[in-house]
């Protein structure tokens, strides 16, 4: 694998470089595939995925179908990690538990909504039951408040889901952490 | 080759129980990216999902995720027979007209849509060898037939599916 300078490309790319941590240490564990549905939070942790010639990115119609994907990719010897707001969370609930049946690895990367200046308000009922919804799915939650808590938090569910202990990890992104842009008009 | 849940699954285990089958037992929907997962991870092996009206249905947006993605490895057999057969028989969309193999068509699939077995040699051969995304509508008939009932433990069957294919590090 070719060594990739987070210091150099957050330089680059002057940005907020809590994206590219995630993604240097999706590739410190090689994680090969990397299932999302779009949103803004994360986008450039998605467009990162995008543009890596070593991650398979997939863009999924509805979470739901993230959890099938790295069943297949855990059988098919890959690691897989699956991207989405925390809306998303509400969709998979049963389809989560293919993962716990099977003990099948899984690093789940959450981008809260409906906390800190939340600007639409009907985000708020999914996103005040997300950890605990998890939390009863099987999943061990971390979450980040501060950008320099993000590459060790990662680091720790990565060695969490792929060395044992508890294959289903979700990373939690606090909505003051990601700060979001809001759409015009709000 | 991965079953779905319910009638798939039985159908499949009645072919003759492999280590290269994987059953899932929960999930309804899950198939498609099941294999879509399992296509990209592994790109030089066939992989086929056997699944039905009722997978599917649940699961129309993941036929667009394998459109985008167009896996070369990957195909679909649905057996469609118009029913939740495994749980009561009661009627699916698709006993309304709802047609699936039109819906895979839009989604960027190959389609084939058969109703009898007239051309059951062809579609092997086309399984084995033919480039996917493929999906194969099979009208089927609502019957029900006698339960072929594999293993429900999913660590056991993914360490032996994954230890037939080269996968268990």
């Amino acid at each position: 694998m070719a060594q990739w300078d987070v210091e150099q490309h957050i330089h680059s790319a002057r940005q907020a470089g809590w994206p590219d941590r995630i993604h240097a240490v999706f590739k410190r564990h090689a994680i090969k595939q990397v299932g999302y549905v779009a949103d803004n939070g994360i986008a450039r942790l998605i467009d990162l995925c995008e543009r890596d010639n070593e991650i398979t990115e997939i863009a999924l119609a509805s979470e739901a179908e993230g959890a099938g994907l790295v069943l297949g990719a855990v059988l098919g010897g890959e690691r897989a990690a699956l991207l989405m707001q925390s809306s998303g969370v509400g969709n998979c609930v049963n389809t989560f538990s293919i993962l716990k049946n099977c003990a099948a690895p899984c690093v789940l990367v959450v981008s809260m909504r409906g906390e800190f200046d939340e600007f639409n308000s009907w985000q708020v009922p999914m996103g005040s039951i997300t950890e605990p919804v998890l939390t009863l799915c099987g999943f061990c939650c971390y979450r980040v408040e501060n950008e320099a808590d993000v590459e060790s938090t990662t680091d720790a569910a990565c060695k969490m889901a792929f060395g044992g202990g508890n294959p289903l990890v979700a990373i939690l992104l606090a909505q003051r952490m990601v700060s979001r842009t809001k759409p015009k008009g709000h | 080759m991965i079953a779905s849940i319910g009638s798939p699954t039985y159908d499949v285990a009645a072919c003759g129980d492999n280590p290269r089958n994987f059953y899932i037992w929960s999930g309804l929907g899950c198939t498609p990216t099941v294999g879509l997962g399992l296509a990209l991870a592994q790109p030089d092996k066939r992989v086929l999902i056997v699944t039905g009206d009722g997978d599917v249905l649940m699961a129309l947006g993941s036929l667009a995720t394998i459109g985008v993605k167009q896996p070369k490895n990957l195909a679909i057999v649905c057996l469609d027979n118009g029913h939740y057969s495994a749980s009561g028989m009661q009627p699916s969309a698709t006993k309304a007209g709802v047609d699936l193999a039109e819906a895979a068509r839009a989604c960027k699939l190959r389609v084939e849509a058969v109703s009898d077995l007239s051309r059951a040699d062809e579609l092997r051969d086309l399984l084995h060898s033919g480039e996917g995304p493929l999906f194969i509508h099979a009208r089927v008939d609502a019957d029900d037939q006698p339960r072929v009932i594999p293993s429900r433990d999913g660590v056991a069957i993914k360490h032996r599916f994954m230890q037939a294919i080269g996968t268990l590090a």
